[in-house]
This record gives structure tokens, C-alpha cells and sequence, in this order.
């Protein structure tokens, strides 16, 4: 018999007034009792509404039923043949865009937590089973992936499975990218991303870390290395910054350093030797996720934060349960606002000047464009500006790799399958070809994008 | 992990480490730079790439106790690691076509950094001239390689103790004044060196380059924390640089820049706060 209440099971969470003074994890995860509650508020529809919704395609009712079943083992076997990374997307998947926002149930009341049970699956499995994938039959084929964010790991994943020598290589010290650099430790614990990692090396795959292709190897080198193939899910990692007067004045920051120095490089630790500024005041810019988790890092360090964003919250390209606990947190919006200028005094930052905007006609996005109100400047006093206004690609691969397509936008070019590349044996996925996105986008780009490269491998033969 | 296969004291103050990191061997060129960490707990910083052997597959950097990570790094032994070393970063420096004749001047650690430059000339048949400054006779280091790397050397130190008494300014100022006929010069060291020997060629209109090393944390465009003003525009150091146009840098905002971090890294042990 289907559990008909109209609402999710709750998601136990930590206190707002404790939680936003650490990073520990913010949503505790369901028990098994309330896993197995919720899983059977869904009614197995014979034609699911919400997988097409899902970018990797999981098979939602089928491991639903085994959760209701309590068949936890099962419900991971069906999830993890499709999707590499469960325990991350089922904590930072915009479900309610997409999965869930298809689901009959969501037709009276709310939809079936399809995200929350897909975390505690992944979560119980990976405490109870803890059973590392076994390495799959060598196929003699050598693939590179470059970039070990969730495309890198999903496409090397799948090029593991199908036996494939796969090496990753990432730039960094420490795979995961946006994952470990960008999303905070109390949104997507480090340790979580590491226990996939190993899964993936399990699998057989090598990760090669500090190495930056496009400097430290080409892919034309990779190529003349034996590789046949070369993947790239490079991510959009380049900030933008606004243009305005005083941006460059200490104390402005791209979200993506503030944010590297505190998930990356652990800079509010003691014991750790990057350094990081305890600001009293703190303006984020900009209505992103992004922005969500740069505020709320900043009130965890201490300060009293305000979002300064330029259309009003129904715009607002966060998630809303990002929005709802950066509220509950104590971060504060201003709505219809823009920064014009930085204000300083010796160099350093001391407030931020903006312009009140209304929303005018719709623009290409299809959102209300923001117009400035004239004569409505105000400052807020602040010592510190951070800037998430979205992120493009970096252009180290596509300068370092003659045949190798992008648009304006600085964008891979890709071909209708949107992961061939204008380069023959060159694939990419993820930020890289849509610009900034979701980790599950990125995810299902990497899907795809070794299914191709496995057809390629096999025309070439 | 890289080894370092050499370390050398060049004085109280300066570093010498040979790495073990044949692909950084292989592809580095002056003017490029690597990021390194010592440890898990170490921050990553840039430092410029000294010199290359891509026979024996090792990058040499050489660098001065500044901070607790460099503290930390000079006290690195020979057949020790260092976790992460990073590169080679940034773009290498580009010589203008037709250049005829060059004028590398070096400050203190710059100096490390300004010597492969005047050797790579050098060795490419280019005239060039090597004016490197230090606060006394027991800064200098490698006096014999700058001698070989150069048609005319000219020491300068801060106290007279050694060469000549004096800015490595005044020194480049005179030769220009004498008729030296440079068409490019490279100021590598500390920012008010650099920006005031690009006030001195400006004068002259000579094309200057320098070699900027601000805060930065991945290296590869991603933080912008290295961000500077070049001719109006903000550049990236890491990856528009690190070399541009002396006469174009907005060194007020760097040297304001630069100073971030200065009450954090007065003590590594100041790196305190409530969340832990």
C-alpha cells in the first residue's frame, strides 16, 4: 500500500544557528526507516514520468521499489549501472528540475524525494558494503581523460567498465574538480568524492594529478604517448569579474578563489597553511549556487553577509533549497541591486556602491531584463566583495591544440551527437561544451561521450 | 612528487633546489614558472623557473625565505619530496623579432630568474648586458654564471660593499646615457625595482618587459587572485603573463595586491579563527 502523504519525509538537518558556524554536513540523510517511508510514496508508474528527466537515465521506480522493499544492495546495483557518482548527484542534483519536477506525485503535493533517496543508498552501500568494483577485462584500448571533474569521472568510468587503460589527468593536487575545489564540505563532504574516486581507481583507472594539459603535455603529445582517444571535460574554471571601478582593490574576490582556499586548500583550519581573510562584512554578487556557497562559506568564517543580486528571487538561478538554507543561515538578499562601483580607502576595500534595478522585457534568457533605477545609488559598508558571476572555459587546451573548435563563447564546438569534437579522436563534455552548468549535466555529458569514443575505438580498428 | 635531487645555500637568505620533473624538463622555456606544495597542509605557491635540464629531466628554482611555506621549503634536504610541483605555467617570454640589443637587470632573488634570460640570449647570439643588484657582498650569488651569461656585467650593491655603489637604475641609466644602444629591457626583482626601472626606460622609450609574481593559487586562470592592471585592462598573471609591458603595469595595485595576506603571513601559526 503507497504512503499517500502529500509531503517528503523531512530531511534531518543540522541547526541553522550551529550549523552555519561549522562545515559539517548540513542535510544528515535519511535513516532506513524514513528511506523505506518515503520509497513508498511512489506509485512504480508503468510509464515514469521522471526518468527522462534524469540526465543519466537511472531506472528511478526500479530502485525505489527495492528501497521500499529494503532491499538496499539491489537499489544500488540498479543505480549505480547507470549513474558512477550516486552519492554526489544525489546530493547535488537540482532534482526538482528534473527528475522530480516530472513526478505524478508533485501533480497533489510534493513529488517523491528522489534525490534524498538516492543518497541514502549510495550512503548506506558505501557503509555497509563498502565492496570496491572489481577490475574489468582488459580491451587493449588506451584513452585519455583530461579533467577530473563529474564529466572526467563519469566518461572514465564507463571507459573503465568497457576495459578500456584509462588516465585521468587533472590539474590540480586533488581530483574531484568543482567537486572538491568549488562545492563546500558541508554541501558535498571531501570524503564522499574521495570514496567514488577510489571506486573509479579500483576500476583500474590512473589519475594523474598536478598535470596541466595545454602546458605540462599537449594532446598532441597524449596522442603520440598511445593514446587513441582523448576526452576532455575541463570544466569552465575562468571567473568573471564586472568592470567595475575598484574591483581589484584587496578584499574583491572571484567566488572560485574564495572558494579554493576554503574546500581546496582547507584555509580555515589552523593547520593549514593557506591563508584566508576573516572579513567583518561580506557582499556575494550574484544569485547563483555558486553565490549560495560562497555566502554561506563567508558566514561560517565569521562575517555577517549580504547577496547583492540584479533581478528579484524568482530568477534567481540557485537552487531553492540553496536559497532557503542561506536564509535560514542568517545570509541576507538584496534583490534588485547591482554594484556600480567598489569603494576602498588604502587599498582595501570599504563598501560597495549599487544601483537599484526593475525588471524591464524579457531578454534572450527568457528572464525579465534588469534595468537600473536612476538616482537610487546606496553603499553598503562591507570589507569584502566576492564575485560569482558565472565562469567560462579555459582556453589552455583549445589555444594548445591546432584543430580544436570553439565559439565566442569560448566554448567547444561540438557535433550533433554534442560530444565530437571539430579535432578527429578528440571528445569533450560537461562546462567545457555548454558553458557553466549543473554536475549532473556534466555527468550525463560524460556518459555519452564515452559511449562515442568506444564506437570510435571500435570504426578505428 | 617530485625529488629534489640538489640543494644549495646561495646565501643566508637565498635557496637552490634541483626537482626531479622530467615533463616540466622537457617543455619549460625562460619566463615560465611552476606552482608547488610542500606537504598536505602546505599552500601552493609560484615560483619562477630558474633553469631547466631536459637531459637529466630536473627544474631548478631558486627562491628567498619570505613566509613560513618558504621557511619551510629551505629547510628541504637533497632526496627529500616536495608533494606537488606544477608546471611549466604562464607564457614564455616573448623576445620582439629584430631585438639587437638587450639589457637584463636583475634585484636580489630576481636575479635567479633574470640570469636564464641573459643566458638564452645570450647563447642565441643576441648582445646583452646583465646589471643585477644586492643589498651587500654576501647577497650575491652565482657571480661567475651571470660573467658567462653576458657581454658586460655590472654589479650593484646597496651598501658598496662590492661593484658599484648604487641602484641597478642608476647603473642602467648611464649605460643608456653612454650610448649602450639597448632596444629591450628585461627587469626581473622586487616590484619598486621593477617599476622604477620601467619609469627610467620610459623616459627613453625602451621597450620593458618585467616579471610580475602576485598571489595566485592554481596558476592556470581559474582564481584570478593574480589579477593586475595592464594598459587599463585587468590580465591574469598566470596565464596572460607573467611577463608584460613594464611601462603598462599598475604597480600600486600590485604592490596593494601582493600585501593580501600580510597580517596571516606574519606567523604561520597566525592562521586562527573560531570554525574549526
Amino acid at each position: 500500500m503507497a504512503n499517500m502523504s502529500p509531503n517528503k519525509h523531512p530531511m534531518p538537518s543540522q541547526d541553522p544557528a550551529v550549523r552555519n558556524r561549522n562545515f559539517d554536513e548540513v542535510a544528515l540523510g535519511y535513516t532506513a526507516e524514513m528511506a523505506m517511508e518515503e520509497a513508498k510514496r511512489c506509485l512504480g508508474c508503468p510509464r515514469p514520468a521522471c526518468v527522462p528527466g534524469c540526465p543519466v537515465g537511472i531506472d528511478i521506480p526500479g530502485f525505489v521499489l527495492k528501497v521500499a522493499e529494503g532491499d538496499f544492495a539491489a537499489a544500488y546495483e540498479i543505480i549505480s549501472s547507470a549513474n558512477a557518482l550516486p552519492a554526489i548527484s544525489g546530493r547535488v542534483c537540482p532534482q526538482e528540475s528534473q527528475c522530480e519536477k516530472t513526478c505524478i506525485r508533485g501533480l497533489k503535493g510534493e513529488s517523491v524525494g528522489i534525490g534524498r533517496l538516492e543518497r541514502f543508498v549510495a550512503d548506506w552501500y558505501q557503509e555497509n558494503i563498502h565492496r570496491l568494483p572489481e577490475k574489468p577485462a582488459c580491451n587493449g584500448r588506451k584513452v585519455a581523460v583530461v579533467g577530473s571533474g563529474p564529466a572526467g569521472l563519469t566518461c572514465a568510468s564507463e571507459l573503465a567498465k568497457a576495459g578500456c587503460a584509462v588516465t585521468v589527468f587533472e590539474a590540480f593536487h586533488t581530483p574531484g574538480g568543482v567537486l572538491v575545489y568549488g562545492i563546500p564540505e558541508f554541501r558535498l563532504p571531501k570524503s564522499v568524492v574521495a570514496d567514488e574516486v577510489e571506486k573509479l581507481k579500483a576500476l583500474g583507472v590512473t589519475i594523474e594529478t598536478d598535470s596541466v594539459v595545454g602546458r605540462t603535455v599537449s594532446v598532441d603529445e597524449l596522442f603520440s604517448e598511445g593514446y587513441e582517444a582523448v576526452f576532455i571535460g575541463t570544466g569552465a574554471g575562468l571567473p568573471m569579474f564586472m568592470g567595475i571601478p575598484g574591483e581589484n582593490l584587496a578584499g574583491v574576490y572571484s567566488a572560485n578563489e574564495y572558494l579554493t582556499r576554503i574546500n581546496l586548500m582547507k584555509a580555515y583550519l589552523d593547520e593549514y597553511d593557506t591563508p584566508i581573510r576573516r572579513h567583518k562584512t561580506v557582499a556575494v554578487v550574484g544569485g547563483g549556487n555558486v553565490a549560495m556557497d560562497a555566502a554561506r562559506c563567508a558566514k561560517r568564517l565569521g562575517a555577517d553577509v549580504h547577496v547583492v543580486y540584479r533581478r528579484s528571487e524568482k530568477e534567481m538561478p540557485a537552487r531553492a533549497e540553496e536559497i532557503e538554507h542561506a536564509k535560514e543561515e542568517g545570509v541576507e538578499f538584496h534583490l534588485l541591486c547591482n554594484p556600480v562601483q567598489v569603494l576602498g580607502e588604502n587599498g582595501q576595500v570599504t563598501g560597495v556602491e549599487c544601483i537599484k534595478m526593475e525588471l524591464g522585457d524579457p531578454d534572450a534568457s527568457g528572464r525579465r531584463r534588469p534595468v537600473p533605477v536612476e538616482g537610487s545609488e546606496f553603499t553598503l559598508t562591507v570589507d569584502a566583495l566576492i564575485m560569482a558571476l558565472g565562469t567560462s572555459p579555459n582556453p589552455l587546451i583549445r589555444s594548445t591544440t591546432p584543430g580544436l573548435e570553439a565559439n565566442r563563447k569560448g566554448c567547444l564546438v561540438v557535433a550533433d551527437d554534442e560530444v565530437t569534437t571539430t579535432r578527429e579522436g578528440v571528445f569533450a563534455g560537461g562546462d567545457a561544451v555548454t558553458g557553466a552548468a549543473t554536475v549532473i549535466l556534466a555527468m550525463g555529458a560524460g556518459k555519452k561521450a564515452a559511449a562515442a569514443m568506444l564506437e570510435y575505438l571500435k570504426q578505428k580498428e | 612528487m617530485a625529488k629534489i635531487v640538489r640543494r644549495v645555500s646561495l646565501n643566508p637568505i637565498l635557496t637552490l633546489l634541483e626537482v626531479e620533473a622530467p615533463r616540466i624538463a622537457k617543455k619549460a622555456l625562460p619566463g615560465q614558472f611552476v606552482i608547488l606544495r610542500i606537504d598536505e597542509r602546505g599552500e601552493r605557491i609560484p615560483l619562477t623557473i630558474a633553469e631547466y635540464n631536459t637531459a637529466a629531466g630536473t627544474a631548478t628554482v631558486i627562491f628567498q625565505t619570505a613566509g613560513a611555506t618558504t621557511a619551510r621549503l629551505a629547510e628541504l634536504e637533497a632526496g627529500q619530496d616536495i608533494l606537488d610541483f606544477v608546471g611549466p605555467l604562464g607564457k614564455p617570454t616573448e623576445i620582439p623579432e629584430g631585438t639587437k640589443k638587450v639589457c637584463v637587470v636583475g634585484g636580489g632573488v630576481g636575479c635567479a630568474i633574470a640570469y636564464p634570460q641573459a643566458k638564452a640570449l645570450h647563447a642565441a647570439g643576441i648582445p646583452v648586458d646583465l646589471i643585477v643588484g644586492f643589498r651587500n657582498k654576501d647577497a650575491l650569488f652565482f657571480e661567475e654564471e651571470f660573467k658567462a651569461a653576458c657581454d658586460n656585467l655590472f654589479i650593484t650593491t646597496d651598501d658598496g660593499g662590492y661593484g658599484e655603489h648604487g641602484l641597478v637604475t642608476d647603473v642602467l641609466k648611464r649605460e643608456i646615457n653612454n650610448g649602450a644602444g639597448y632596444d629591450l629591457v628585461i627587469a626581473i626583482g622586487p616590484v619598486p625595482m621593477m617599476k622604477f626601472t620601467a619609469l627610467a626606460t620610459k623616459e627613453y622609450g625602451i621597450k620593458t618587459l618585467v616579471s610580475l609574481n602576485p598571489i595566485m593559487v592554481d596558476g592556470t586562470g581559474m582564481c584570478g587572485g593574480c589579477r593586475v592592471t595592464v594598459g587599463g585592462e585587468t590580465k591574469f598573471a598566470c596565464v596572460d603573463g607573467p611577463d608584460f609591458d613594464g611601462h603598462q603595469v599598475d604597480f600600486e595595485e600590485l604592490t596593494n595586491r601582493n600585501a593580501i595576506y600580510r597580517e596571516q603571513e606574519k606567523h604561520a601559526c597566525n592562521l586562527t579563527g573560531e570554525v574549526r
